[in-house]
């Protein structure tokens, strides 16, 4: 038995200053005082406790690239954050484009016990763009969520057939990588002025646009879900708004990143601030924080992407793209979000658990719910140093946030405490 | 100073300093040995004819020791290679780095790696500041003053190293700038705030300058033009445009040129271009940098 004291209960339809009691895997009371014989106790301290967070997006690099992560460690990391569910992407080598490759990684997430992990599966074979990944192996497996992640699908009358294919299985959803090859050329960072200024080619915003824009009227003609991974320009939220005013069944995920970071904080050229897509200007990330707070933009997931100390310590024109986010995402969201628990919990669990389809994830503390729960303090300050993730390339590494994780507790265990004290 | 990283930033007095510095070193009339017992490596992974020259020409004027080194011919050597090649070179016993490279940020890593004053000598398609420098002081003799000089700068922009140079130093010394191309030669947005004109022709009788840039067929510059008999027609430096000219108004290039292409050979090699000008000061002003850079050495 668990029992949390003094925390700000995420419930149904308010929150409260209450005590909650955990037996096995379930929520049994909620504003009841126990006898606590045996039991855990915490004493919140005034801490938000909700639903445990739903991470849409992540690279665990396992199988494959196993230096920079893997299952073990990126649940420790995203237990470390707060997280008790994530979506790992296939962009694995090899990439998860079989029902056999995702049940594998899938096992051993629930080998390991501390979160739930479900694995996307390829939108196309091997990654390759050329033909339809083998969807029904995968969405027997448990797969929902489909995407050549890293790349998008080039090829339009495929993507459009596949639309089709997986609009008839009840649950899947396409989500394509926005970025236009052709348009993204060679580029570092975004294409704005720092990367005029430093003379380093840039990824256009338009390289983006084209995409979203394609793949919305190619959802809108199939009738198929589709879900925008990691939105970051104002323009895709324009495009999303207007999709979804005609209907089209859109769901989109904006970065901690994008919400905190805008371009000119690479005048430095630091490799750990450049990801794909690249931080953008100050009105791209203004329009992304308005889109989340009003959810036209339902969720937030991380894209954590964790490369090696050694990879990352280059020119920065020879650095892989990307940045590890799960330990720091609450901190960055619930500050974006001006500290309000419902809705940080909404786009952080509630909304993610939906898209993704996890029946046990993103539901109100209430006598009866599944025992996935995180205890987050978001007054507490702290400087990001060491990180439970093998990689370390993190852009807020170094910078006081303020908001801490401070107890995860997946199906009822403690996944994760805070050792600070 | 540290070497010399960049002038971004500089301020108007501290630029118009190094010129004054620059200028004490021309037409040889000052002795300097402050170099003499320091070692300068030039680190060129990207081929140079007359900056890597002007830099060996002027550590020796100054009585430094030179070390070369050319990187493998191939640009595809690593950043492994470059980071262990400064290491190697620190080593050996370098006092002051000369760098040139395709990176943009290879100036300051090599300053990190090394702990030693880097001058840079052309990075990535950010900055060349010893051209700046040699292109400044051309004008100051020339017309006896920045201030108020009004320069086109005439092509690929976005894939020019010395005009960003220029962008970044020139209008604190007064110069108004204006970029002259085709919209595919600019950058997608502007930092710098600058006028910009796809039509030469129109700027030719208000300019005292027309700085032509080198149309950099390695970096990609025929991507944004469809031939370059076109640009020719509608950027190239003839006879018929030198008539359109005030004057008193000159030409530039920092070469190596493209004979016919931006600029015609007549052009070149008349009475209003500054071309072996601006070759003769690099020396000057390179042996000011070095002497700068060689004083702090260990």
């Amino acid at each position: 038995m668990i029992v949390i004291r003094n925390a700000r209960v995420l419930r149904s339809d308010r929150i409260e200053q209450s005590t909650v009691v955990i037996e096995g895997d379930t929520i049994q009371t909620v504003g009841e005082e126990p006898a606590v014989n045996g039991a855990r106790v915490i004493d919140a301290d005034g801490a938000w406790l909700g639903p445990g967070l739903v991470d849409l997006h992540v690279h665990f690099r396992d199988p494959g690239q196993t230096w920079k992560e893997d299952i073990e460690t990126g649940s420790r990391a995203a237990a470390a954050g707060g997280y008790t569910a994530v979506v790992a992407m296939p962009n694995t080598q090899p990439p998860i484009d079989d029902g056999e490759r995702a049940r594998a990684v899938m096992e051993r997430a629930t080998a390991i016990g501390t979160l739930d992990l479900r694995a996307a599966g390829c939108l196309t074979r091997d990654r390759a763009g050329t033909e339809m990944a083998d969807f029904d192996s995968m969405y027997s497996a448990g797969v929902r969520i489909f995407s050549d992640d890293g790349d998008a699908v080039p090829d339009a009358g495929l993507l459009r057939r596949i639309m089709m294919y997986l609009g008839d299985l009840p649950g899947a959803v396409v989500a394509d990588h926005a970025e236009d090859r052709s348009l993204a050329g060679n580029g570092h960072l975004h294409d704005g002025v720092t990367a005029a200024r430093h003379g380093i080619e840039g990824l256009p915003a338009v390289a983006e646009d084209v995409i979203v824009a394609r793949d919305l009227e190619l959802a809108n003609a199939t009738g198929s879900r589709i879900h925008v991974q990691h939105v970051s320009t104002a323009n895709v939220v324009g495009l999303i708004r207007q999709a979804r005013e005609r209907g089209v069944k859109v769901t989109a995920e904006v970065t901690p990143h994008h919400l905190a970071l805008e371009e000119s904080a690479l005048e430095s050229l630091d490799p750990n601030l450049k990801m794909y897509p690249p931080l953008r200007d100050a009105e791209d990330r203004e329009a992304l924080a308005e889109a989340l707070a009003s959810g036209l933009i339902d969720a937030v997931a991380t894209d954590h992407a964790p490369h090696a100390t050694a990879e990352k310590d280059v020119p920065f024109e020879e650095a892989p793209r990307g940045v590890i986010g799960l330990e720091t995402s609450a901190a960055v969201v619930s500050s974006a979000l001006g500290r309000d628990q419902a809705l940080f919990f909404d786009r952080m669990s509630v909304a993610p658990a939906r898209i993704a389809g996890l029946d046990r994830q993103g539901i109100a503390v209430e006598p009866g719910s599944p025992a996935n729960l995180v205890l987050f303090a978001p007054e507490r300050r702290w400087t990001p140093g060491a990180f439970a993730s093998k990689s370390q390339n993190s852009p807020f590494r170094g910078l006081e946030l303020t908001g801490k994780v401070m107890t995860t507790i997946y199906e009822g265990r403690i996944s994760h405490e805070d050792g600070s004290g | 100073m540290s070497g010399l990283l960049t002038l971004r930033g500089a301020s108007r007095a501290e630029l118009e300093e190094l010129l004054d510095f620059a200028q004490s070193f021309v037409g040889g009339s000052v002795i300097h040995r402050g170099g003499a017992g320091g070692t300068v490596t030039t680190v060129f992974f990207e081929p140079s004819t007359r900056t890597r020259l002007s830099f060996e020409k002027a550590a020796h004027h100054l009585g430094a020791h030179v070390m070369s080194f050319d990187a493998p011919k191939s640009s595809t050597a690593k950043d492994e290679s470059f980071r262990d090649t400064i290491l190697t070179l620190t080593a050996m016993g370098t006092d002051v780095f000369v760098i040139r490279h395709w990176l943009a940020d290879a100036a300051e890593l090599t300053a990190a790696w090394s702990g030693r004053p880097v001058v840079n000598a052309g990075v990535g398609k950010r900055e060349h500041p010893t051209q700046t420098l040699t292109d400044a002081l051309t004008l100051r003799q020339r017309f006896g003053h920045l201030d108020g000089l009004r320069v086109a700068i005439v092509g690929d922009v976005g894939n020019s190293r010395v005009a960003r140079g220029h962008l970044a130093a020139l209008p604190t010394l007064g110069v108004e700038l204006t970029l002259v191309g085709p919209t595919p030669f600019f950058p997608a947005v502007d930092p710098w705030g600058v006028r910009k004109s796809t039509d030469l022709d129109s700027e030719l009788g208000d300019m005292d300058v027309i700085y032509l840039l080198r149309i950099q067929k390695e970096r990609g510059s025929s991507a944004g033009i469809p031939s370059e008999r076109g640009y020719a027609r509608r950027y190239g430096m003839n006879e018929e445009r030198l008539s359109m000219l005030k004057p008193t108004s000159v030409i530039m290039h920092p070469g190596p040129i493209n004979r016919g292409l931006e600029i015609d050979g007549v052009v070149a090699e008349g009475e209003r271009s500054l071309i072996l000008e601006q070759v003769a000061n690099g020396v000057p002003v390179r042996m000011a940098v070095l002497s700068l850079a060689l004083g702090e050495r260990r």
